[in-house]
């Protein structure tokens, strides 16, 4: 089976205008929906108590959320979670008070409802350790595209680095708007798929600029607008092969290893298929209209040597 | 034809097989389990094994394994009931003799086992179990170490005979006020004492009697910062005695970043019995008792002499001790029972500097009393009475636990005797767990069920087995026998996976298993590089051995260069991740190492054992 029966000719280059649209609204929307809306942060990040409880028989999301409020946590979210039995409830406590105390009356509460509720997870963080993991965050995924950048304006040249980046850059903002859109909660698992993701699609990006960088040398004559396009079309099976296979994993993961990997999977899936426009459409127009040109890839001296020689 | 270097087939082969026998171990799941450690920390030999067996074959019941780990006793049965049985026929047979965790435990073979072998083992997510942090209040421990310095500096001036006005603790120093006429360089050597990590600044002050030389004393920031660590240090290893106590199997205790400690408790269900054990802060105090005065004349005139500070003791009598003090817990290094002429008693180890200050306190103070003076800081819940001094939430208590004559001068080892076997024992480890240096707090806490653990782990499989499956049916379908050998080599990178977790122990938890999932979606590219490759030199004309020659060549830049992006971000993720996120890094580093082998080592072999030696080769089935 093949997805292209000979090398595809698709003119990427000439239809670049579209594609910045596209990414130009992509990119607004994200950014409206991050101010507007904001990210719903999960506990990892703010602080506060989640306890999750199985009931006997379907909870009553309306019950527990009674019992909860005359236990005096009237703000507590409540929502079923993977299956009718299940639920999870959110609390954020006060400043001053004791989180665990906190977990013990919302357990006691939510066994009014009926005794034979059993605690199946509880979490408690206090709103320090969640300051200090935003900062690690931010830090983590800074460090990320630095190690990237520095990595790739030394494989290739200056001006292939930043358009990687940049088409990098433009995933994670797209996942950070899903989640806005969709207010799923945004905890650490989350972020680490982020994380992953950025990987994934400078990943991508690279194979297609490795290719790139081999036509310029093998087509001397070529245009850059041409040796750009002969680059994306003959890595395109690749490209959509390995979104494929890795979505397949990451649909599976979704659909079967339980809700607390729901948000996991889903920022991985919007990551791949955001991360494989982003390489096609955009990594190279970015490439294109800094200006890479022959010259810039024709001396060897960025080859290692050592690596290319290894099989 | 043409072929690769021999050597890489052995070098595959080799792998394999190693990979085989390391991850092998998981393959045969846990059993109900009981693990024993003496209560008075003594390794359990072949001898006291026997003994337990014995204890069993009483109450016929049988474990399926028995033998010794790290001196604790690891006793395995083939169903939960005998578990219980057992745990009930040792309690009974040797009451308080052992510290009993009931636990799942791999039922690695023995010969497996005794090559050293072991499974990976399982996350708390995975397991089921409580995890806390605490955060330790570093500046607690400073503030103490500045109170001592200025008790120090006073000793000391003191014993130079050197005059001086007032010692006091201000913030972070001690400010010294020297009597006007006092020798300052003498003053300043005194306090000094050869220590580098000692920093004093001098000045000048107008104080009632003239003009006063002031000495600003504090650590040097390398000495505060050694302080700081000594503190959490400490209290990490006074939580792992806690935790001891209360015998868990596999517990783990870790310092997380500057001030912050992580304590994971695998199978303990309920958090609170264990905040209960390890949240009670404690601490503990030698002091003289004041014989001078009257307790009990202080306590009805409520006037308690200068010098001295009322406590009660265990049974609520008043008592009277001096403000100065001998030692405090943080110079505590070990606390065991023992019997001397068929009596029970406590024998304490304290640390070099605490020896010193036993030695000059008790040398003018034989016959005297000493106490031992136990402080336990909780939070209190809601109505709970406060015995001891209140303050917003938290409540304060201080009991004398024990108030011995001292026979002769101490140092660094003394004993405390006069005590009942049960007082002896309970002292002992109220001194051993009591000894923290800094007060802490817990800010993070999680609990898993044992039931969530499990269903963790099926549903995780279960993704894991399918997402495996699709995949493989897509590359068998997309790249015919290609896809076939694909398929081979990503059995094979799970393999060297799991492998490499288990040589690790690294432990594995839910997000893990996300990155072994994903590591497989990953490890695909790089066999779709090398066979598009391959497709495109066949298209160009070029023969099959030349065109997988070439393939292989052309695709491995490619290859390097994606999995290094990766790498760097796993790198960043190992960093900068925490628990869960460390986990899922961890995964995500070791599935590149192996997918690269496997990818491009490995289905080479693969496919030149298929082709390679065919002289004739029309078309690929690629």
């Amino acid at each position: 089976m093949e997805f292209f029966r000979r090398t595809p000719n698709i003119d990427f280059m000439g239809k670049r205008r579209i594609t910045y649209v596209i990414t130009a609204l992509l990119m607004i929307g994200s950014f409206v929906l991050l101010a507007t809306r904001g990210l719903n942060f999960g506990i990892d990040f703010t602080g506060g108590v989640v306890v999750e409880v199985s009931y006997p028989n379907t909870a009553d999301v309306d019950q527990a959320r009674d019992a909860l409020a005359q236990a005096g946590f009237e703000e507590a979210q409540v929502q079923s979670f993977g299956s009718s039995r299940d639920l999870a409830v959110r609390v954020t406590p006060e400043n001053d008070e004791d989180v665990n105390e906190v977990s013990r009356r919302v357990a006691a509460a939510l066994a009014q409802v009926d005794p034979g509720v059993q605690v199946r997870r509880t979490e408690v963080v206090g709103p320090q350790v969640g300051e200090d993991l935003t900062e690690q965050g931010g830090l983590a995924i800074l460090f990320t595209f630095i190690g990237i950048l520095i990595y790739v304006g030394f494989r290739f040249e200056k001006k292939m680095a930043a358009g990687t980046v940049l088409a990098a850059l433009h995933d994670p903002i797209v996942i950070l708007g899903f989640f806005a859109a969709t207010q799923l909660t945004f905890d650490l698992s989350v972020l680490a798929s982020v994380l992953a993701v950025i990987g994934y699609s400078i990943n991508d990006t690279v194979v297609v600029f490795d290719r790139v960088r081999e036509v310029f040398r093998e087509m001397r004559k070529a245009t850059p607008t041409q040796v750009l396009n002969a680059a994306i079309n003959q890595t395109l099976s690749r490209t959509l092969m390995t979104s494929f296979s890795v979505l397949f994993v990451v649909v599976s993961l979704y659909a079967f290893a339980g809700e607390s990997l729901k948000g996991f999977s889903i920022a991985i899936i919007i990551g791949v298929l955001i991360g494989t426009y982003s390489s096609i459409f955009v990594a190279g127009a970015l490439a294109h209209d800094l200006g890479v040109n022959a010259q810039d890839l024709m001396p060897v001296k960025h080859d290692d040597p050592e690596l290319d020689a290894l099989p | 034809m043409y072929q690769i270097p021999r050597w890489r087939y052995w070098l595959v082969a080799v792998t394999l097989l190693l990979g085989l026998l390391l991850a092998l171990p998981n393959v045969f799941g846990t059993e109900p389990a009981i693990q024993l450690a003496r209560d008075d920390r003594a390794v359990i030999d072949t001898a006291g094994m026997e003994k337990v067996r014995g204890m069993l074959e009483a109450r016929s019941v049988v474990p399926t394994a028995s033998y010794l780990e790290e001196g604790r006793l690891v006793l395995r049965f083939g169903h939960v009931d005998d578990q219980i049985k057992a745990r009930d026929a040792i309690e009974d047979a040797a009451p308080g003799e052992y510290v009993i965790a009931l636990t799942d435990v791999p039922r690695t073979p023995t010969l497996l086992r005794q090559m050293g072998f072991k499974p990976m083992s399982l996350g708390l997510d995975l397991r089921g179990g409580v995890h806390f942090m605490y955060q330790v209040d570093v500046q607690g421990a400073v503030d103490l170490a500045f109170e001592r310095m200025a008790q120090d500096v006073r000793a000391q001036l003191r014993k130079a005979r050197i005059p001086y006005t007032e010692v006091i603790k201000e913030g972070t120093s001690v400010n010294v006020a020297l009597r006007p006429g006092a020798d300052v360089a003498a003053a300043r050597e005194t306090i000094q004492g050869g220590d580098p990590g000692i920093v004093i600044n001098e000045s000048e002050r107008d104080g009632a009697e003239g003009q006063v030389t002031v000495l600003n004393v504090t650590f040097s920031p390398e000495r505060l910062k050694q302080r700081q660590d000594f503190a959490i240090e400490q209290n990490i290893t006074t939580l792992r005695n806690r935790v001891n106590e209360l015998g868990v199997s596999e517990p783990i205790v870790a310092r997380q970043g500057t001030d912050r400690i992580i304590v994971q408790l695998p199978g303990v269900s309920d958090p609170n019995q264990a905040v209960r054990v390890l949240g009670a802060t404690a601490t503990v105090e030698f002091r003289l008792v004041d014989e001078n005065n009257n307790p009990y004349e202080a306590e009805t005139t409520r006037r308690v002499p200068i010098g001295s500070k009322l406590y009660r003791d265990q049974a609520g009598r008043p008592i009277l001790l001096k403000r100065d003090l001998i030692a405090t817990g943080e110079q505590l290094s070990d606390a065991t029972t023992g019997f001397s002429e068929g009596a029970p008693e406590v024998n304490v180890t304290l640390d070099a500097r605490g020896g010193q200050e036993m030695l000059e306190a008790t040398r003018d103070n034989v016959g005297r009393r000493m106490a031992v003076v136990y402080i336990e800081t909780k939070s209190l819940a809601e109505g709970e009475q406060c015995k001891g001094t209140r303050s917003g939430d938290t409540c304060v208590e201080e009991t004398v636990i024990s108030a011995a004559t001292i026979q002769s001068v101490l140092s660094s080892r003394f004993r405390i005797t006069g005590l009942q076997s049960a007082e002896a024992h309970d002292l002992a480890l109220l001194l051993r767990s009591g000894a923290l240096a800094a007060p802490q707090t817990i800010v993070e806490q999680r609990s898993i069920g044992p039931s969530l653990g499990q269903d963790n782990i099926d549903r995780g499989m279960m993704a894991l087995a399918i997402g495996a499956v699709l995949t493989f049916i897509f590359l068998a379908v997309y790249y015919r026998v290609f896809g076939l050998v694909a398929n081979l080599v990503l059995v094979m990178n799970v393999v060297l996976l799991v492998a490499l977790m288990s040589l690790l122990q690294a432990s594995l938890s839910l997000p893990g298993i996300a990155g072994v999932v994903l590591t497989i979606g990953m490890a695909a590219d790089a066999n779709v590089l090398i066979y598009e490759r391959i497709r495109e030199e066949l298209r160009n004309g070029n023969s099959p051995h030349a065109a997988i020659t070439v393939g292989f060549e052309k695709a491995f830049s490619a290859i390097a260069d994606s999995n290094v992006t990766t790498l760097i971000a796993g790198i960043v993720l190992f960093a900068f991740g925490t628990g869960p996120i460390k986990g899922f890094a961890v995964t995500l580093v070791l599935g590149i190492a192996t997918s690269l082998f496997t990818a491009v080592v490995a289905s080479r072999v693969v496919i030149d054992l298929i082709w390679g030696r065919r002289r004739r080769l029309a078309t690929l089935p690629v």
